[in-house]
């Protein structure tokens, strides 16, 4: 028995106490602590992924109660690659956090940002429906307490905003929860797949319903067009480092969307037929689409790099729209590419924000450290507008190259192909502003800017541009990994028939007596 | 040397000039020179090979899933076209050495002029067409990069944009291009695909596979209508102009064509579009060259025409176009360069490039005259000179090519542009060095011919422009050579040899014609310039501008309206889908029969569902009076408990109508600072819209809840089990409570952890706000009613501090039977909660503040803790998380009790609940302290004894908040 | 009862939905709290309705209602409770520093900034 797949929810969810009851006032040694922690869960999440490449799905039943009646964790190729992705990430953000002195800003950084951790890691790991609705509440309060740190009117505003529309999310997702439950009688989701195939034709209006609803909660998550409208002004408004770790959390509605709609709901099930497989690829373009315009039309850097954000998930949801192997293995090399890609960007802009009054895309005096930042930028923008030679562009390959022999082909290209044109010239406008217009202006000193940032800062961001490198140089490797998790999700069984057969406390009991 | 390495030096290379660039100009210059040329003598090394005819091949597996590998492959055109670019990149870099001035930073300017170097290598290297898309990219940014070069000139960076856009967006459809190709053909390798050529053109797929990567290579090598870039990229320094946009970058889409001319040529698609295309830019460009007056800009449409000549030798499609286009490409390379850079020379030696101020300059600089007029002369078409051949040989193809009209008209065309770019070649000699001499003052700067470093390059080109010319025999060889290489096995090349003279035949005299016809032109260049100036024509920046603009305009207006921050929009938007969504699902779905029978129901149910509902709607009409809302939704809340006691839960009524009060206490609070009115602002429409839009959602959800109320689920739920074995596995009789604490005791962690983040964020952002401005405006906030007199009436004081030791007693009582009655540890917390807030609202925040022993940070954290490692500790029994363990045990005189695990995983519930409830309401209190709310650190306001006796009955007080925490510890 | 308990969560969702869609925190906080209301009796109904018969286990009762989705509401109720008292607290806090308890951003009266360089 051993609980390593337990470690990544609950080693956060310790050190986060620890640090409010024991270092609430030493800034110093939560640092330690946070830095610590990050670093050992890259450590735990690196294993968990070496044990499931090989196709292993490790099962971890909570309170020793056999699925579906207790909860379970199930680490396969896909939560334990999404685990792995998410502390790397952490990683990143954290040194950064240090290295700009955001965490002084305000209360009780670290402690949120561990819970945050818990909360992203229990929803990437769990395999019980409503314990994964408790883990996006975790994760969602925590981020309410990141993206208001360090306070200010403006960001209180648009927090409110995000609160609210995150808490109506909530509300959509206990109606689809309580819709399955009374629909099929249970919440694990390997059992709710062989249930869900005991549903005749006779009666398919409660499961239509409920995996819809469902489907909108995760692309609320996913930011997908028309239930998108709660990221622009939230991520712009959040502190950089707390948008970039937020890069994470469209993925996690991504990766929910990749779970049920391939292990649930598959493609070939025809109670639930003739549903999402309508319009969410649709919606999909049109989110790479509304993306990309809104980098032409922003008239700020932070909500510039928001929007293409929206964009980037667009392009996720297309390749998880084609419902294919392939499709899901594009989806997934672009998920880890997109998410480091954001995050760096949304620190980049932390970086300027640092050394210039506003984030307006005016021309203004040439910024301290300009030309690493303009360097950082040019590489971020590379990325995510899909150019060579970084991991945007591999990505784009693999999905055009997925959707070839779709009926919706031709759509998909010109879109794709269209929307990273629009995006390159809303980059290319907003940098040479940024970066190149400045040079014409004089320095003005009286001008009111944070402290400049510390080496740590500009690491980190380099850090992430070097993952992207990497994500590149060895796409080849990565790529067979993807294309395993996406077969492995597409062959259930082994997962479903692990899940509801291992025995736990008392399976054997017949029922009734007492 | 591995082709890799040819491939990978530049790139590895780059990083030394912006490393180096403190050692000092000289140095960084001949690091860069040392790098290129390691490069180029690495290419030679493979010359005898090429000269064999063989192909070399060298690949590594890189993407195989995708197709896309690092395979590299050089033939004769490959070689051709890396030994320019190596070669005249030499020439560039010692040119550049000496042009760029002190001020521009020059490491940063070979580390960019390297990486295109490498970029540009891959392309003519690559076998695999994604690899060649990569490095095609590449050449697109390095090349933004360097237009950009002088950040602080706007042509600068508007030209940078303006390439980066189109070659841009040629590279996206090259992308579909490409990709398509590789879906007909099977395989990413060219060396494969240039066997394909029938397969290829019976596919439907030839003709978008063809109009996109053609649209890649016209927009590449500037050809009409993408051609008005190539102009504007005239900003770069020269070094860049004469490298990139003359001699390498821009024939990047001619070596494609030519790459793929044994797969794509020789269709009628082919034919038309290219021969067409190539046509056009090529006149077009000489006619409006003839009239620039800056000399860059003049010779940037010189390009454009001479591209234009040589796609049209390739759109021809037949074996002699493409001999002859290869070999122009050499000759322009040579003389273009050539020409580059003098004018660089001219504009660094008298400080302007407009040709109307110059003039007689043969005096003042005769090195610079030699150099550049044998080059235009060469450009010209003069016997003598390796442009006339060429030229030549493109007239001989004209001649005897049929496109459209007339069958004269493609010649003549040929022979009106050819006359214009002698007449433009003419001009720039004339007008820049002839004419009567001046005094070096008459120039913006004095003229002298340059230093060695500047004037060298381009005469070593100028040599080979008249070798080439006078003795052709010397290169015809390797051009046929490369010309086999393109045409592959697609035609047979019959050229022997490159004759200077053919005899009198048509060409001849179509070249007598051009000339004289051009020497004509420049004579009346002051009329026709009058003419071409009165004569309205679009301008190419102005038009791609407006077009930016407006793209830039509509995303503004599509995006800013639809995200102005109006939640109640994306509230409604929201909904809306969410209902039409569900409305699709239940429409396109099948009802099933229903399986249950209704419940009896009575007169006393009825009644509540009846205040229920008057209470719900009574508070969406009336919400405005907030005080109002708070008791009706405390109605709703109570009869919502009710209800579930009537339908046997009562550990949630009990928990439901907890949480209502603190809810309710916690409202208030805030509703203290808050108006306490709502003002009437939505429009009426708008109140109808939300009111059908509001009752479509209820009548959507009663729907919903009907159809699963009156049906079975499709297997037993799984809830039986936990009916079952609650006792047996988790020791308890009160099932959900089991539940909580056991079955789904992770649920539980996760949801006290909520609770915990709740409190602490909310003590983050008190803190945060009483740093801010907002204590200010607090402090001098005055209260909106006049305060009660007594703020702590003595009667309330005695019955709270009466109470409170009983209510603790009935959470703790509650807390121990919650594992087998309904109760529990956040039943318990809650009602602890209470009875302390009633401490706070009897005495006020300071007293009871002051008398809190336990910070509240601490309790979150221990009950999170508590909660935590119960369940950590299972694992030392070798069981998962969380995992339940019972025992019951005797001691008398009490009857027997049990002890459980999960009940002190029930104590962290229990301490977290109370901390977050605690803590939340502490920040609230703070606030409240801020703002100028009248307090006083006594137990009451009207103090029956002394003060000193007050004060020992405060002292005796505290007893209660220890109660609590002793309990909780 | 099954049409009471149905038209209970409509008309809870109906009123919370309408009051979510009004212009000031309060009113949506409160049309919020109705939505939770509303969210958790859909919830418990789930598992269908029984009358009399609490999970309590007794040696005599021979029917109990269905104990899980009562967990889940519990666990449900908690996780709104802390929810509400943060978004009271951030509106709250929203308001004090612009003394503003609109949900909608108000348009900005200050010119956009002008683009130059508009290529």
């Amino acid at each position: 028995m051993t609980h390593w797949l337990i470690a990544p929810v609950v080693l956060p969810a310790m050190l986060a106490p620890f640090i409010v009851l024991a270092a609430r006032y030493h800034i110093g040694i939560q640092r330690v602590f946070s830095l610590v922690g990050v670093l050992a869960l890259i450590a735990i999440a690196a294993g968990l992924a070496w044990t499931a490449s090989d196709g292993t799905i490790i099962l971890y039943q909570l309170g020793d109660w056999a699925a579906p009646f207790g909860i379970v964790l199930v680490g396969d190729r896909l939560s334990t690659l999404m685990v792995l992705l998410t502390a790397v990430l952490a990683l990143f953000v954290l040194l950064y956090v240090i290295g700009s002195k955001w965490d002084e800003r305000g209360w009780h950084f670290h402690a949120l940002f561990q819970f945050q951790l818990m909360g992203i890691m229990g929803a990437f790991l769990t395999g019980d429906l409503f314990n994964l609705f408790v883990f996006f509440e975790v994760l969602l309060i925590a981020s309410y307490g990141l993206m208001i740190h360090a306070g200010g009117n403006t960001r209180l505003r648009a927090g409110v905003q995000y609160v609210l529309f995150n808490l109506l999310g909530s509300t959509l997702f206990l109606f689809a929860l309580g819709s399955i439950y009374a629909e099929t009688g249970t919440l694990n989701m390997a059992d709710l797949a062989l249930r869900v195939q005991m549903i005749g034709p006779e009666a398919t209006v409660g499961i239509r319903v409920a995996s819809v609803l469902l489907l909108l909660v995760f692309a609320i998550k996913a930011a997908v067009v028309p239930l998108h409208f709660w990221l622009p002004s939230s991520y712009a408004e959040a502190p950089g480092p707390v948008a970039a770790l937020f890069a994470i959390m469209t993925k996690v509605g991504a990766y929910a969307i990749i779970r049920v709609y391939t292990m649930i709901f598959p493609p070939e099930l025809a109670a639930t037929s003739g549903l999402e497989d309508v319009w969410l690829m649709p919606a999909a373009l049109i989110s790479l689409s509304l993306g990309m315009i809104g980098v032409l039309a922003a008239k700020s850097l932070d909500r510039l790099v928001a929007f293409s954000v929206i964009g980037s998930m667009g392009m996720v949801m297309v390749a998880i729209a084609l419902k294919s192997p392939e499709g899901i293995a594009a989806a997934l090399y672009y998920i880890v590419h997109s998410t480091l890609a954001g995050a760096a960007l949304f620190l980049i802009v932390d970086l300027v924000k640092s050394s210039r009054s506003s984030l307006a895309l005016t021309p203004m005096p040439p910024i301290a450290g300009a030309p690493l930042t303009a360097g950082l930028f040019f590489a971020g923008a590379i990325a995510m507008t899909g150019l060579p030679p970084l991991s945007g562009f591999i990505g784009k390959l693999l999905i055009l190259d997925a959707s070839f022999d779709t009926a919706m082909a031709p759509w998909i290209w010109a879109i794709i192909l269209g929307a990273s044109l629009i995006s390159v010239v809303g980059f290319a406008r907003a940098g040479s502003i940024v970066f190149w217009k400045a040079k014409g202006l004089a320095v003005d000193d009286d001008l009111e800017v944070g402290e400049t940032p510390r080496p740590l800062a500009f690491l980190a961001v380099g850090g992430l541009i070097a993952m992207l490198l990497a994500l590149t140089v060895f796409g080849g490797y990565v790529q067979d990994y993807m294309i395993a998790t996406s077969e492995q999700l597409f062959a259930p069984e082994p997962y479903i028939q692990i899940v509801t057969e291992t025995e736990g406390k008392l399976s054997g009991a017949s029922e009734g007596d007492h | 040397m591995s082709l890799f390495l040819i491939v990978a030096l530049p790139f590895l290379g780059a990083l030394l000039p912006g490393l180096m660039n403190s050692a000092g100009r000289q140095a960084v210059g001949g690091v860069t020179f040392t790098v290129s040329l390691a490069a180029f003598v690495g290419l030679m090394t493979n010359l005898p090979a090429v000269l064999n005819g063989d192909v070399v091949l060298v690949g590594v597996n890189w993407f195989p899933q995708l197709g896309l590998n690092v395979n590299l492959m050089l033939d004769g055109l490959g070689f051709f076209f890396a030994t320019l670019i190596l070669g005249i990149g030499l020439l560039i870099i010692a040119y550049a050495r000496f042009y760029l001035s002190r001020d521009d930073n020059m490491g940063e300017f070979f580390t960019y002029l390297l990486l295109f170097q490498g970029a540009m290598v891959g392309i003519v290297l690559s076998d695999n067409i994604l690899l060649l898309l990569i490095f095609w990219e590449l050449t697109s940014l390095s090349s933004f990069l360097l237009i950009g070069y002088w950040k602080h000139l706007p042509e600068g960076r508007q030209g940078a944009r303006m390439a980066l856009t189109v070659t841009g967006m040629g590279g996206l459809a090259m992308i579909g291009g490409m990709l398509i190709l590789g879906q007909i053909v099977g395989s990413y390798d060219l060396s494969t695909i240039l066997q394909e050529r029938e397969l290829i053109q019976a596919d439907p797929l030839y003709v978008p596979a063809l109009l996109l990567i053609l649209i890649g290579a016209f927009t590449k090598s500037a050809q009409f209508p993408f051609h008005f870039w190539l102009p504007h990229a005239m900003a770069a320094p020269t070094p860049v102009s004469a490298y990139l946009h003359s001699a390498t970058m821009v024939k990047a889409g001619i070596f494609l064509m030519a790459r793929m001319w044994p797969v794509l040529s020789g269709t009628p698609e082919w034919f038309y579009i290219v021969t067409t295309t190539g046509l056009i830019t090529m006149v077009l460009g000489a006619v409006i060259a003839l009239f620039k007056h800056d000399l860059k800009a003049l010779l940037a449409f010189s390009t454009v025409s001479q591209l234009g000549l040589i796609t049209m030798l390739l759109g021809t499609g037949t074996a002699f176009g493409a001999f002859a286009a290869m070999f122009h490409i050499l000759n322009h390379a040579t003389f273009k360069a050539a020409l580059f850079m003098s004018a660089g020379i001219v504009d660094h030696a008298t400080h302007t490039r407009d040709v109307r101020l110059l003039g007689g300059l043969r005096h003042l600089m005769p090195i610079t005259f030699v150099i550049a007029t044998i080059a235009a002369l060469s450009m010209a078409g003069i016997p003598f000179l390796n442009g006339f051949l060429s030229k030549e040989m493109m007239l001989q193809e004209m001649e005897q090519t049929y496109l459209f009209g007339p069958d004269w008209l493609v010649p003549a065309l040929a022979i009106f542009g050819s006359l214009f770019s002698a007449a433009y070649c003419f001009r720039m000699i004339g007008h820049t060095f002839l004419g009567k001499k001046r005094a070096p003052e008459s120039y913006p700067a004095k003229p002298h011919d340059p230093g060695a470093g500047l004037w060298l390059p381009p005469a070593i080109l100028v040599v080979l422009v008249v070798v080439i010319g006078v003795a052709p025999f010397l290169v015809q060889d390797f051009v046929i050579l490369i010309a086999k290489a393109v045409i592959g096995d697609a035609a047979v090349l019959e050229v022997k040899y490159i004759k200077i003279w053919h005899g009198f035949v048509p060409p001849l005299f179509m070249s007598i014609a051009a000339i004289v016809g051009g020497l004509i032109v420049v004579a009346l260049f002051k009329p026709l310039s009058r003419l071409w100036e009165a004569a309205p024509r679009p301008e190419a920046k102005t038009i791609f501008d407006d077009i930016i603009a407006t793209f830039v305009m509509y995303a503004r207006a599509l995006i800013h309206p639809l995200h102005n921050g109006a939640f109640t929009r994306y509230a409604l938007i929201l909904a809306v889908t969410t209902l039409a969504a569900g409305y699709h699902a239940w429409m396109s779905g099948v009802v099933g029969e229903l399986t249950r029978e209704v419940q009896p129901v009575g007169w006393v149910e009825v009644g509540g569902w009846i205040m229920l509902a008057a209470a719900a709607v009574g508070l969406a009409a009336m919400h405005h009076n907030r005080l109002l809302a708070l008791i009706l939704i405390g109605i709703v809340g109570l009869m919502v408990s009710i209800g579930f006691i009537f339908l046997s839960a009562p550990d949630l009524a009990m928990t439901q109508i907890t949480v209502e009060v603190v809810t309710i206490i916690l409202l208030l609070l805030a509703l203290n600072f808050l108006p306490n009115h709502t003002p009437i602002e939505s429009s009426t429409w708008r109140r109808i819209r939300d009111v059908i839009v509001a009752c479509a959602a209820g009548l959507a959800t009663m729907a919903l809840s009907y159809h699963y109320l009156m049906r079975d689920a499709v297997s037993s739920p799984i809830s039986g089990f936990h009916l079952a074995n609650s006792y047996k596995g988790g020791g308890g009789t009160n099932v959900v409570n089991v539940i909580l604490v056991d079955f789904r005791g992770f649920d539980t962690f996760g949801e006290i952890i909520v609770l915990g983040i709740a409190a602490l964020l909310i003590y983050a952002l008190t803190e945060s706000l009483l740093d801010g401005p907002v204590r200010a405006r607090l402090l001098n906030r005055k209260p909106d009613k006049p305060l009660s007199g007594t703020q702590h009436p003595m009667m309330m004081v005695v019955m709270t501090r009466v109470i409170m030791p009983v209510v603790l007693m009935v959470g703790f009582y509650i807390f121990l039977r919650g594992h087998n009655e309904p109760g529990g540890g956040f039943i318990a917390g809650l009602i602890v909660s209470i009875a302390v807030v009633m401490q706070y609202m009897a005495s006020g925040f300071n007293w009871a503040t002051d008398r809190v022993r336990f910070p509240y940070h601490g309790v979150i954290g221990a009950g999170v803790l508590i909660a935590g490692l119960t369940g950590i500790g299972s694992w030392f029994f070798a069981k998962p998380f969380l995992t339940s363990d019972f025992t019951y045990v005797r001691i008398p005189p009490f009857e027997k009790f049990e002890l459980a695990t999960a009940a002190l995983f029930d104590l962290g519930v229990f301490l977290a609940v109370v901390g977050a409830v605690m803590l939340t309401l502490e920040s609230f209190s703070r606030l409240a302290r801020r703002a100028h709310v009248k307090d006083t650190d006594r137990p009451m306001d009207i103090d029956p004894s002394t003060s000193a006796e007050a004060d020992g009955a405060a002292a005796s007080a505290p007893s209660n908040p220890d109660a609590l925490s002793k309990e909780g510890a | 009862m099954e049409v009471l308990v149905a038209s209970a969560v409509g008309i809870l969702t109906a009123t919370g939905l309408y009051l979510v869609l009004r212009l000031r925190t309060f009113p949506v906080i409160m049309g919020i709290s109705l939505l939770t209301y509303a969210v958790n009796v859909f919830l418990f109904a789930s598992g269908r309705l029984t009358i009399g018969a609490p999970p309590i286990l007794s040696d005599d009762a021979t029917v109990y209602t269905d104990p899980l989705p009562q967990a889940l509401v519990l666990t449900a109720i908690v996780i709104s409770f802390g929810m509400t008292a943060v978004v009271v607290m951030i509106s709250l806090g929203a308001y004090l520093g612009t003394n503003d308890d609109t949900v909608d951003d108000q348009p900005e009266p200050k010119p956009e900034p002008k683009q130059e360089d508009a290529v």
